[in-house]
């Protein structure tokens, strides 16, 4: 790649992370998430720490304007946790707003401006109507050029999909492989809002139904679950219920610190040693579809500054808001060959036990996607997998680097991290 | 950009689509023509720009079926039963645009082939202060 090596002017690290229960909440709001999330940060601090030592707050957050008729968020969620008059600033970058929300901070702490960022991401999406949720997540798409002529976001990656199909030859059932193994993961994450195997989801709906003395389903397997238009309606082609990331209310946080003073938070930071970001045109603009160059860009800068490769990454969390779209990050990153990614789920390589663990918390299809937040989610699965504290879901092999993809909308917006916990 | 003409606006466009023109913009300079529409070339830096017709040929880049529609395609009466088409058309001028699809079964969209040559029509939605016109591409076939 051309230019100059680009580096942090000074090294941040990553000293706590944490997130609330992702899931529907009527009886909340996003700054009661928030607090929720912040304890859960605070509590994975090893050492005793002054809060007040906190100097800034950047909460990502796509449109609790909309979801919640609730602007100015940032001042909100920094009084909730009792860090006014510290300052607090929103990112707004759709699905990728926390995890820019990361990277501002961790910008900011190398300027030097600051020693210490609080960073999160929230998002209260379950108060509105299923049908008005979809309107408000396509206003992060083109609002004069591609929503009037009816896309939707799964209709986006739904296009994706018809892109990658004719080209490499994948079929439906090579994505459902995905969700199964997303499930399969979310079933061991406490904290996730579908924490159950797509299996066991279709057992107990066997049982509600027999309960409510209804027909009882007859499927004889998963595969026969996920091919019934009823269990598993059609919601763009080639996309079905179980290929789409669901609707979810949640928060994440994490503590961000300089280099120099990590020691004084615990004995085993993270270093954030890969850092990217890149922008893109809207879908139609771009000359391929079954790639996100975005993410490509990003990916390598993140490389670059790190001075790794895309197979020293032990484990990693990506943008899979669609089944589609984790089959396309894990080409861009490098882990796989263009036109080789959608049978990674079924050969077992991206499973928890397998060589390249791929979204051990259940990734945004079984654990939540609470838009504004997943960013920083991904953050706290790859803080914990670090750390050796993922526990029934914990990566074998003791791993030490680890990645975040985060993107925005159909990829206008990706940003990578890479996190490394010193020897 | 002469005295005649509108500006290179998403506003402009829909004007033209509204007589059902398919107008693009294009750079002076490099000739690269736009659509979306643009008023600063990208290429060039410059925002000297004329408006062309294009022929209205494409072919099909990208596609879906959609069941679950935003709120003003359920109120144009699509739905589960009744999904429509969308996708990305690859212009015979260059541009890749957004648009409705017509002419293809939307029921069956496994049987529906990228590549497929289209053609350009417009689509008028609602009557009154309501009307509004779409971009879309009818089956050339």
């Amino acid at each position: 790649m051309p230019g100059k090596m680009k580096q942090l002017a000074r090294g941040v690290s990553l000293v706590g992370a944490g997130m609330s229960k992702f899931g529907s909440f009527p009886e909340k709001s996003s700054r009661d998430l928030f607090v929720e999330a912040f304890l859960d940060m605070r509590n994975s601090i090893d050492k005793e720490f002054d809060v007040q030592d906190i100097e800034s707050v950047v909460i990502g957050n796509f449109s609790s304007d909309l979801f919640e008729g609730q602007a100015h968020t940032a001042p909100i969620m920094a009084d909730a946790v009792g860090l006014v008059p510290k300052s607090a600033v929103r990112v707004e970058d759709a699905c990728a707003s926390s995890g820019v929300a990361l990277r501002q901070g961790i910008l900011a702490i190398a300027s030097g401006l600051y020693d210490a960022v609080l960073v999160g991401g929230i998002e209260m999406m379950t108060k509105l109507p299923t049908s008005r949720v979809t309107d408000t997540l396509a206003a992060a798409g083109d609002v004069l050029y591609e929503i009037p002529v009816g896309f939707t976001f799964p209709g986006f990656y739904a296009a994706m999909a018809s892109a990658y199909f004719d080209r490499y030859g994948a079929i439906p059932e090579d994505l459902m492989q995905f969700a199964l193994k997303n499930h399969a993961n979310g079933a061991l994450n406490e904290k996730a809002q579908f924490g159950v195997t797509i299996p066991d989801w279709m057992e107990k709906r066997k049982e509600s139904a027999a309960r409510k003395g209804r027909p009882v389903p007859t499927w004889q397997d998963e595969w026969e679950f996920l091919h019934d238009d009823r269990a598993n309606p059609m919601i763009a082609w080639p996309l079905r219920l179980f290929d789409c990331s669901p609707i979810t209310d949640g928060a994440a946080a994490a503590l961000l610190v300089a280099d120099e003073i990590a020691q004084n938070y615990t004995d085993h930071p993270l270093r954030i040693i890969g850092s990217g970001q890149a922008s893109d045109y809207p879908l139609h603009d771009r000359s391929d579809l079954t790639s996100i160059k975005a993410a490509k860009l990003a990916g390598q800068q993140a490389y670059q500054m790190a001075g790794i490769a895309p197979d020293d990454i032990q484990v990693a969390e990506v943008h899979d808001c669609f089944t589609i779209a984790e089959v396309i990050a894990i080409e861009d990153l490098g882990f796989f060959e263009p036109g080789t990614g959608f049978k990674q789920a079924e050969e077992g390589v991206i499973a928890r036990d397998g060589k390249k663990p791929i979204n051990s918390s259940g990734g945004l299809k079984a654990k939540g996607h609470p838009v504004g937040a997943s960013g920083v989610g991904q953050t706290v699965e790859i803080f914990k997998q670090l750390r050796g504290k993922a526990g029934e879901r914990q990566i074998k092999g003791d791993p030490r680097i680890g990645l975040t993809h985060n993107v925005g909308a159909t990829g206008q917006t990706c940003v990578v991290h890479i996190y490394q916990r010193e020897e | 950009m002469s005295n005649n003409e509108l500006p290179f606006t998403a506003h402009s466009f829909q004007h033209y689509l509204s007589q059902g023109e398919l107008k693009a913009s294009r750079c002076t300079d490099c000739q690269r023509v736009f659509l979306p529409v643009r008023s600063l070339c990208p290429d060039c830096g410059q925002d000297d720009l004329e408006w062309v017709g294009l022929s209205g040929k494409g072919k099909l880049a990208a596609f879906t079926s959609v069941y679950i529609g935003p709120t003003f395609m359920i109120e144009e009466g699509f739905n589960r039963e009744k999904p429509y088409l969308t996708g990305i058309v690859e212009l015979e001028e260059g541009p890749r645009i957004s648009a409705r699809l017509l002419g293809l079964d939307a029921d069956k969209p496994a049987e529906i082939k990228i590549g497929t040559p289209l053609v350009f029509t417009e689509q008028k939605i609602g009557d009154g202060e309501s009307e509004t016109h779409q971009l879309a591409f009818h089956s050339a076939g």
